[in-house]
C-alpha cells in the first residue's frame, strides 16, 4: 500500500510498489492529462510536481512517493489558469498537443526556480522536453509571457 | 656454536613463554556467562530513561542493523539482518528482550558489558561486526538508558540464520586476539583542550554513532585502519566518501554543509543522504536534539580544520557552476553524450545561477562526480532516490531500464570529463554492470 496526496486529495493504492507512478496516476485513479512518451524518461510528457519539483513519472516507482505530494496538470491550477496555462492559450503553442502537460509541468517548475528566465535558462532546463511539432519556438515565448504575467507586467501582444 | 642441548633448552623456554602467554590470552579471552534474569516488566523501566534510551537508539542506528531486510522485511529489532562482510555473512541479534531468542534474560551487567567488551550474555566473544569498539566509549547512564529501552519493547520470537563465517573466522575465541588488537575500551573522556560542543560531538560521532565504522577504511583483520580515519571506505555497494581533508569534492565540507545534510538530508553544496546513510539521517540523527547534530557537524568538520581549507571555495564553486550548462544551450552540440545528459538528466540538474537551486543538485559540486569510483553514481541512476531519502519530499526517478550499462558509462565518462578536474574513471562498462548486479530487483517496472 503506498500513500500520497495527488491534487491535494489523499490517495493509497494496492499496487506492487515497483509501479510506474504514470500508470497508478493513468489507470488506478484516472487522471489522463499526464501522457505517456517514451517510457524511459528521455522526452518529458509524463511530466508531474513531486513535493514541487518536476519529475518523469514513467521511471518513478510509486514506492518512492510514499507520503509525497503529487501535482499533475489537472491540479496545477483549479481553473486551469495558471500563468503558463493562460499563455500557452494566448500564443496557441501547441500542435499536436501530445508533449504539452509535460512541457507546461516542466514550465512551471522552471519559473519557480527562475521567475526571470533567459533563453539559456530555457533551454538548459527544457532541453529535456521533447516537441515532436518543433513548437519550440512558441514554448519559449510563452515561458517569458508567462513570467511576465507573474510579475505583473503586461503583455505587449 | 651453539649445542644440541642449548638448542633444547632455547626451545623449552620458548614453549614455556608461549605457554604463559597461551594461558595469559585465555584468561583474557574466556569471559564466565552473567547469570540470566527474569524478563524485567517494561514498567519497571522509568519513562524519561526509555524516552532517552529511544533517542539513543535512534542515534545509534540499532535497528538499523538488527532488523531483516533481505527476502522478507522483519520486526524491528528483532535481528536477522544479513551483514556482508569480507570473511562472510553474519546475522544480527535479536535484541527485542524475548526470553528463548532475544536478551529478555540479559541484566543490566550483561547489556554494559557487550556494549563495552564486545562480550555476550553467556560469556561469548561477540564479532566486531557489532560496533562494541565505539559503543565502549559511552557513558553508563546512556548505556543504562539503551537497555532500558530496549527492555521496554515488545518481546518478539525470532531465530536467526546461521553465520556462514568460513574456519577459523567462526572461531568466538579469536576475537579475543581482534580485542586485544583493536579494542579500546572505556567511556569517552573529555579533551580539555577543546570546548564542550567539540567534546559533545566527539563522543556522540565516536560512540554512539560510530561514523567511523562506515567511513575509515579497514585492515586485512576488519578492524578500522588507524593510520587513516575517516578516509573513506567502501561500504554496501557504495562507497562512505571521506570525511576529511582527503574529500575530493571543489567545495569544502563545512560545519554548516554537514550540518545541513545530518539534519536534513541535503548538504546544499554537496548532495544529498543516499542509500545507506539515508536512515542515518531519516530515522537516526532526525530524533536527536539539534544541538546534538550541531555538536557531531562541529567535531566532523574539525577534523581536519575545514575553517582553514575554505578560502579556495568561491573560486571553485563559481568554476563548477560555470560548468553546470556547458553543452544546454546556444551552440547547439551534436556530441552524443551531451545529448543523453540533455535527455536524461539536465531539466532537474542544470543550475545556471551562481548558486544551486534547492531540490536541483549540482552534479558538479556533488560527492558522486569526485570520488575515485562511480559507484555512488552509478547507485542513485540505477535506484533513484524516493521521497523519505535524500531531501524529503522530492524524488528522483529510477533509470534502471532507461539506460543501458553503455549508457550509464558514457553519462558518467561525460560527467567526470565535463564536470570535474579529476582523471577520467576505468572500466565504466564493467562497474555498470557490477553495481547493476547489487541490486537485489529492478527498482520500478519497466514502463515501455
Amino acid at each position: 500500500m503506498t500513500s500520497f496526496r495527488l491534487n491535494g486529495h489523499d490517495v493509497t493504492v494496492d499496487v506492487p510498489e515497483d509501479t510506474p507512478l504514470l500508470w497508478v496516476i493513468r489507470d488506478e485513479v484516472g487522471l489522463t492529462g499526464t501522457k505517456f512518451g517514451c517510457g524511459i524518461g528521455m522526452c518529458g510528457a509524463c511530466t508531474v510536481h513531486v513535493g514541487g519539483r518536476a519529475t518523469r513519472s514513467c521511471i518513478t516507482p510509486v514506492s518512492a512517493v510514499q507520503g509525497a505530494d503529487i501535482t499533475t496538470i489537472e491540479g496545477l491550477d483549479p481553473a486551469g489558469n495558471h500563468p503558463v496555462q493562460e499563455a500557452w492559450k494566448d500564443l496557441q503553442v501547441p500542435q499536436c498537443g501530445y508533449c504539452q502537460s509535460g512541457q507546461i509541468m516542466q514550465a512551471a517548475s522552471l519559473l519557480h526556480d527562475y521567475p526571470s528566465p533567459s533563453d539559456e535558462d530555457i533551454d538548459a532546463v527544457m532541453g529535456g522536453s521533447l516537441c515532436r511539432c518543433m513548437t519550440y519556438i512558441r514554448i519559449r515565448d510563452a515561458i517569458k509571457r508567462a513570467a511576465a504575467a507573474t510579475r505583473g507586467e503586461p503583455s505587449n501582444g | 656454536m651453539i649445542g644440541r642441548t642449548a638448542i633444547l633448552r632455547l626451545a623449552a623456554g620458548a614453549a614455556g613463554l608461549g605457554a604463559v602467554a597461551g594461558i595469559g590470552f585465555l584468561a583474557y579471552a574466556l569471559h564466565p556467562a552473567i547469570a540470566p534474569i527474569a524478563p524485567p516488566a517494561a514498567s519497571s523501566f522509568s519513562a524519561d530513561s526509555v524516552e532517552r534510551g529511544r533517542v539513543l537508539a535512534a542515534g545509534g542506528y540499532c535497528a538499523e542493523c538488527h532488523t531483516r531486510r533481505d527476502g522478507q522485511q522483519g520486526v524491528p529489532l528483532a535481528g536477522d539482518y544479513a551483514m556482508a562482510t569480507p570473511f562472510g555473512t553474519i546475522y544480527s541479534s535479536n535484541i527485542t528482550p524475548d526470553a528463548q531468542t532475544g536478551i529478555g534474560r540479559w541484566s543490566l551487567a550483561a547489556f554494559t558489558r557487550a556494549m563495552r567488551q564486545g562480550v555476550s550474555r553467556d560469556g561469548a566473544n561477540l564479532f566486531p561486526a557489532f560496533p562494541f569498539d565505539h559503543f565502549t566509549h559511552m557513558t553508563d547512564g546512556d548505556i543504562a538508558d539503551v537497555y532500558a529501552y530496549l527492555m521496554a519493547q515488545k518481546p518478539v520470537h525470532s531465530v536467526k540464520r546461521e553465520n556462514t563465517l568460513p574456519f577459523p573466522f567462526d572461531m568466538r575465541i579469536l576475537q579475543a586476539g581482534w580485542k586485544l588488537l583493536f579494542l579500546h575500551p572505556g567511556a569517552y573522556t573529555n579533551d580539555p583542550a577543546h570546548d564542550a560542543q567539540w567534546n559533545r560531538g566527539a563522543y556522540l560521532a565516536e560512540g554512539l554513532s560510530h561514523c567511523s565504522a562506515c567511513h575509515t577504511p579497514r585492515n586485512a583483520m576488519g578492524a578500522e585502519k588507524a593510520s587513516a580515519p575517516y578516509d573513506g571506505a567502501p561500504v554496501d555497494n557504495w562507497i562512505a566518501p571521506p570525511l576529511n581533508a582527503t574529500n575530493p569534492t571543489p567545495v569544502t565540507w563545512t560545519e554548516n554543509e554537514f550540518f545541513q545534510y545530518l539534519r536534513y538530508g541535503v548538504a546544499p553544496l554537496h548532495g544529498s543522504a543516499a542509500g545507506p546513510m539515508s536512515p542515518v539521517v531519516h530515522g537516526g540523527l532526525s530524533e536527536m536534539p539539534e544541538s546534538d547534530v550541531h555538536a557531531i557537524a562541529h567535531y566532523l568538520a574539525n577534523i581536519d580544520h575545514a575553517d582553514a581549507r575554505q578560502p579556495g571555495d568561491a573560486q571553485h564553486l563559481a568554476t563548477a557552476m560555470a560548468s553546470s550548462t556547458r553543452d544546454l544551450t546556444t551552440p547547439q552540440t551534436s556530441d552524443p553524450d551531451a545529448r543523453l545528459y540533455q535527455g536524461a538528466c539536465s531539466a532537474c540538474h542544470a543550475n545556471t545561477g551562481a548558486q544551486p537551486v534547492l531540490g536541483r543538485p549540482e552534479l558538479a559540486l556533488n560527492n558522486a562526480l569526485w570520488l575515485d569510483e562511480p559507484t555512488n553514481l552509478y547507485q542513485v541512476i540505477l535506484r533513484g532516490i524516493g521521497t523519505e531519502e535524500g531531501q524529503e519530499g522530492i524524488t528522483m526517478p529510477s533509470f534502471y531500464h532507461a539506460l543501458t550499462d553503455a549508457d550509464l558509462a558514457r553519462l558518467a565518462a561525460y560527467l567526470r570529463r565535463t564536470r570535474t578536474t579529476l582523471p577520467p574513471w576505468t572500466d565504466l562498462e564493467k562497474k555498470a554492470a557490477a553495481v547493476r548486479a547489487t541490486l537485489p530487483a529492478p527498482p520500478v517496472a519497466a514502463s515501455h
